[in-house]
C-alpha cells in the first residue's frame, strides 16, 4: 500500500515498532549532523553568510515574474528549449512528446525530488519505458521499489544489512560484500545505461537569471554524465529555483553542502548553459528546461507560507528534526518529509488531505536554527493548524475535531474570567479524585488516555499558588497590625 | 524594584510550590513582587493547537491584566513567548491591539533572564548539595535565545555540581498537544531524553518550564526512576 498523507499516524507508528530503521536513522542522522557541525565551525561568517542567502531568496522571490522570464529568454539565446509546467500533467506530457519525438527508449535519472513529485517514473514506466536512476541511493530505492525517505538522502531508512539483501536479490552480489564493493557494482551496471541512454533527466539546484545557466551540485559524478552522455538532457525545476547572478551562487555554495552533507566543498558543481556548442567536445544536443509550478504559485501569494520557497532542499532541518529522527520519512506520506515538508505539503496537495502534517511537530524550533536561509518553519506550522482548526465544514463528520473543539472552548471559558477558573479548578480536583493513586495518576480517560498510556500525569497540587499567596499576604498584614 | 509575577497556570495548579520559590528568590534579590490573582492562562496551549480565537480572547484579557505593570516575569520560556514573540503574531491585523502588543512584550522577562540580564544578579546566597543536569526548553532556547542564564545561576548555586547531558538542546517530546495527538512519537522522544539524563548520573535535572518537566516526570515516574524533576527557582530558593 502507498503511504499517504492522511496515514501519518499509522505510518509513525510502524516506523516506531521497525528496530531496523530506528538504528538506521539515528546512526545516519547523527552522522550528517556531526559532520555539518564541523564544516559549519569554521565559517567564521555564517550568519553573515546565512543573512545574506536569506535576503537573495526574499528579492529573488519578490521579484519572481522578472526573475523567470530572464532566465528563459537567457536559455533560449544559449540555444535551449523551455517549456513553463503549470502542472505536473503538463510537464509529464511535454516530456512524453520527447520521447516519442525520440523514439527514445531508455532514460537515465539524477536525483530530483521535483521528478519524484510529478510521479515521472511511474508515468514514463508506463510508457514502456525503462528509468534508470544514476544516483546511489536513489538507485537503491529504485530496486527496492520504494520513494525516497530524504531529500538529500533518499536510502537513510535503509541499514546496511537490508542494502547487502537487497543487492544479493537483484543484482547477485554476494551478501557480505563490503559497502565499497557494492556501490562499485552498481556503478558498473549504471555505467552502461549512460552510454545507451536516449535522455537523461536532472533537477536543479539553482538556475542563474542572468546566464541562463543551471547548475547541479553532486557528489558522485553520475549527474555529470546524466547531462553530458545522452543525446537529450531534461532540465526540470521548480519556480522557485531561480537565482539572479553567478555571484549569488558563491554564496550558496557555501551553505548548501555543509548543511546537506557536512563537506566544505561538493564534489562535484556542474554549470550547465545550453547544450553543445559547435566545437565542444560533449554535453547534449538538445536542452530543454521545464520550469514547474504545480501549486507554487499558491505559496507564493499566501505571504504566511512564502518564505518556504526559499528553501534550498539541503535536508538539515530533516536531520536535526526529532519527530523525523523517530518516524523517518515514509510515514509523512508525502513526497517532501519533515519539517519543510509538512509546511508545504498543504499548498501543494491540499491543505485538508495533509492535516497531520502540521501537527506532526513539537514546534521545537531546531529546524529554524540549522536551516541555512533560516526559514520559520514552527511559525509557519502554526498557521497551517490555524487554517485547520476552523474548518468545521471539512471536519462535520469527524468526532475527533468536535471534541477538541468542545475541550477548547470549555477550557477557554474557564479562563477567560477569575471566578470561573476558581470553580473549575476546584472540580478538577474532584474530577482527579478517582485516578489519584498514591499520589500517581497513571490512567486517565481519552483523549488524555494517550498521555497516560506511556507516562504518569501530575496530579493537581491540594491547593493552587493563589491560595498561598492569599494566606500569605493575609498573614503579613497582620503582622504589620500587630507591630 | 517592583515586579509582577505571572505565575503561569500550570505553577499555579500543579507546582504552588515551584511559585512559593519563586516569591523567595525575587525577594531574596531584593524585589517587591505583586501577584494579580486575576491572572489565569496566557492562552498558548489554544494558540499552539490552532485555535487562534480562542488565544486571541485570551491574550486580550492578559494585556488588560498586564498594562498597567512595570515589569512582568514570567517563570516559563513558553508562555514568556506567548506574550513576547506570538501575541503580536495574533494581532498582527489589528493596528491598536498589536501595539498594545508590542508595548507589552518589551516589558515581559522569563525569571532567569529577569534574574541575570535586568538584575545582574547571578546569585541568591543559595546553598544545594549534588549532581543536577539542566535541560534547555525550546521556547527558552530558541525563541527567547536564552541558554547562557540558567547555567550562570546555577552554577553559581553552592555545592552544586552541574553536569551536562549530552545534546540537552534537544526537545523532550513534550510540544504541548503534541504529547496527545502523537503520543507516541512524543514517548519515543521522550526515552532519548530519559536515557541522556539517566546517562549523566545526575540525581536532579533542572528546567525553567514546567511544562517540559512535567512531561520528562511523567516518563521518569512510570519508568520508576528517582530522577527528581525540578524548576530552576527550586534550586535558587534552596538553603
Ligand atoms: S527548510 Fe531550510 S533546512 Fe530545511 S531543507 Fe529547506 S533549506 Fe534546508
Amino acid at each position: 500500500m502507498k503511504n499517504k498523507p492522511d496515514n501519518f499516524h499509522f505510518q509513525a507508528k510502524t516506523a516506531l515498532n521497525n528496530p531496523s530503521l530506528q538504528q538506521a536513522l539515528s546512526k545516519a542522522t547523527t552522522h550528517i549532523l556531526n559532520k555539518r557541525a564541523r564544516a559549519i565551525q569554521e565559517l567564521t561568517d555564517l550568519e553573515t553568510l546565512r543573512d545574506r542567502a536569506r535576503r537573495i531568496k526574499e528579492q529573488t522571490i519578490a521579484q519572481l515574474n522578472h526573475y523567470l522570464l530572464q532566465l528563459e529568454s537567457e536559455v533560449r539565446k544559449a540555444g535551449g528549449k523551455v517549456y513553463w509546467a503549470r502542472e505536473a500533467r503538463d510537464a509529464q506530457r511535454y516530456i512524453a512528446k520527447l520521447v516519442k519525438q525520440k523514439k527514445a527508449q531508455l532514460v537515465v535519472k539524477g536525483k530530483s525530488m521535483v521528478s519524484e513529485e510529478i510521479g515521472l517514473n511511474e508515468y514514463l514506466e508506463k510508457l514502456g519505458l525503462e528509468v534508470v536512476e544514476t544516483d546511489l541511493g536513489e538507485y537503491i530505492v529504485q530496486l527496492a521499489g520504494e520513494r525516497p525517505s530524504h531529500i538529500i538522502a533518499p536510502a537513510i531508512h535503509k541499514s546496511r544489512e537490508e542494502v547487502a539483501l537487497l543487492f544479493q536479490k537483484k543484482l547477485g552480489t554476494n551478501p557480505e560484500a563490503e559497502i565499497s564493493k557494492l556501490t562499485q557494482v552498481a556503478r558498473e551496471r549504471l555505467r552502461e545505461k549512460f552510454f545507451q541512454a536516449d535522455i537523461g533527466i536532472t533537477g536543479a539546484n539553482f538556475a542563474i537569471a542572468e546566464t541562463g545557466t543551471i547548475v547541479l551540485v553532486e557528489n558522485e559524478g553520475n549527474i555529470r554524465f546524466t547531462t553530458s552522455l545522452p543525446p537529450v538532457h531534461i532540465v526540470l525545476m521548480g519556480i522557485e529555483k531561480v537565482i539572479p547572478t553567478l555571484a549569488d551562487l558563491v554564496v550558496f555554495l557555501k551553505l548548501l553542502p555543509r548543511s546537506a552533507t557536512g563537506q566544505k566543498l561538493p564534489s562535484y558543481v556542474s554549470l550547465i548553459t545550453g547544450p553543445r556548442r559547435d566545437g565542444e567536445k560533449d554535453g547534449p544536443e538538445e536542452l530543454h528546461l521545464i520550469i514547474l509550478d504545480n501549486g507554487r504559485s499558491r505559496i507564493l501569494s499566501e505571504p504566511a507560507l512564502r518564505e518556504s520557497l526559499y528553501c534550498l532542499r539541503c535536508g538539515a532541518c530533516l536531520n536535526i528534526c526529532p519527530v523525523y529522527q523517530k518516524v523517518g520519512g515514509h510515514a509523512y506520506g508525502s513526497v517532501y518529509a519533515g519539517p519543510i515538508g509538512s509546511v508545504i505539503t498543504p499548498p501543494l496537495v491540499g491543505l485538508y488531505r495533509a492535516r497531520a502534517l502540521p501537527y506532526a511537530s513539537t514546534l521545537c524550533g531546531a529546524c529554524r536554527d540549522i536551516c541555512p536561509v533560516k526559514i520559520n518553519i514552527p511559525h509557519m506550522l502554526l498557521q497551517l493548524r490555524q487554517g485547520l482548526s476552523y474548518r468545521w465544514n471539512r471536519n462535520l463528520i469527524n468526532p475527533g475535531y468536535w471534541l477538541e473543539k468542545l475541550l477548547t472552548i470549555t477550557w477557554s471559558m474557564g479562563m477567560k474570567d477569575e471566578g470561573r477558573y476558581r470553580f473549575g479548578s476546584k472540580v478538577a480536583r474532584l474530577l482527579q479524585r478517582p485516578f489519584l493513586k498514591k499520589q500517581k495518576i497513571s490512567h486517565l480517560p481519552y483523549p488524555f488516555s494517550r498521555w497516560t498510556k506511556s507516562r504518569d500525569f501530575t496530579p493537581l497540587a491540594a491547593k493552587p499558588f493563589r491560595i498561598w499567596w492569599e494566606d500569605n499576604q493575609r498573614s503579613s498584614k497582620d503582622h504589620e497590625r500587630a507591630d | 524594584m517592583k515586579a509582577h509575577l505571572f505565575v503561569t497556570c500550570l505553577v499555579d495548579q500543579f507546582f504552588p510550590e515551584v511559585g512559593i520559590d519563586l516569591v523567595k528568590c525575587l525577594r531574596l534579590a531584593g524585589v517587591e513582587v505583586h501577584f494579580l490573582t486575576g491572572q489565569t492562562c496566557c492562552g498558548q496551549p489554544a494558540f499552539n493547537n490552532g485555535f487562534w480565537r480562542e488565544a486571541r480572547s485570551l491574550a486580550k484579557r492578559f494585556i488588560y491584566l498586564f498594562e498597567k505593570a512595570d515589569l512582568i516575569v514570567i517563570p516559563s520560556g513558553s508562555c514568556a513567548s506567548m506574550v513576547k514573540v506570538f501575541y503580536p503574531v495574533l494581532f498582527k491585523d489589528d493596528p491598536i491591539l498589536l501595539a498594545r502588543a508590542q508595548a507589552l512584550s518589551q516589558k515581559v522577562y522569563e525569571f532567569s533572564e529577569f534574574l541575570v540580564k535586568l538584575l545582574g544578579i547571578e546569585t541568591v546566597a543559595s546553598k544545594y548539595t549534588g549532581k543536577i543536569t539542566y535541560h534547555d526548553s525550546c521556547h527558552l532556547l530558541r525563541e527567547l535565545k536564552i541558554y547562557e542564564e540558567p547555567r550562570k545561576l546555577l552554577k553559581a548555586v553552592k555545592g552544586v555540581e552541574l553536569v551536562e547531558m549530552e545534546n540537552s538542546e534537544a526537545c523532550c517530546g513534550f510540544g504541548g498537544i503534541f504529547s496527545i495527538k502523537n503520543s507516541d512519537i512524543s514517548a519515543a522522544i521522550l526515552q532519548e531524553k530519559i536515557d541522556r539524563i539517566r546517562a549523566t548520573d545526575a540525581k536532579v535535572v533542572v528546567a525553567n518550564d514546567v511544562g517540559c518537566l512535567m512531561h520528562i516526570a511523567g516518563g521518569l515516574s512510570r519508568q520508576n526512576l528517582t530522577i527528581k524533576t525540578r524548576h530552576i527557582a527550586q534550586i535558587l530558593a534552596a538553603d
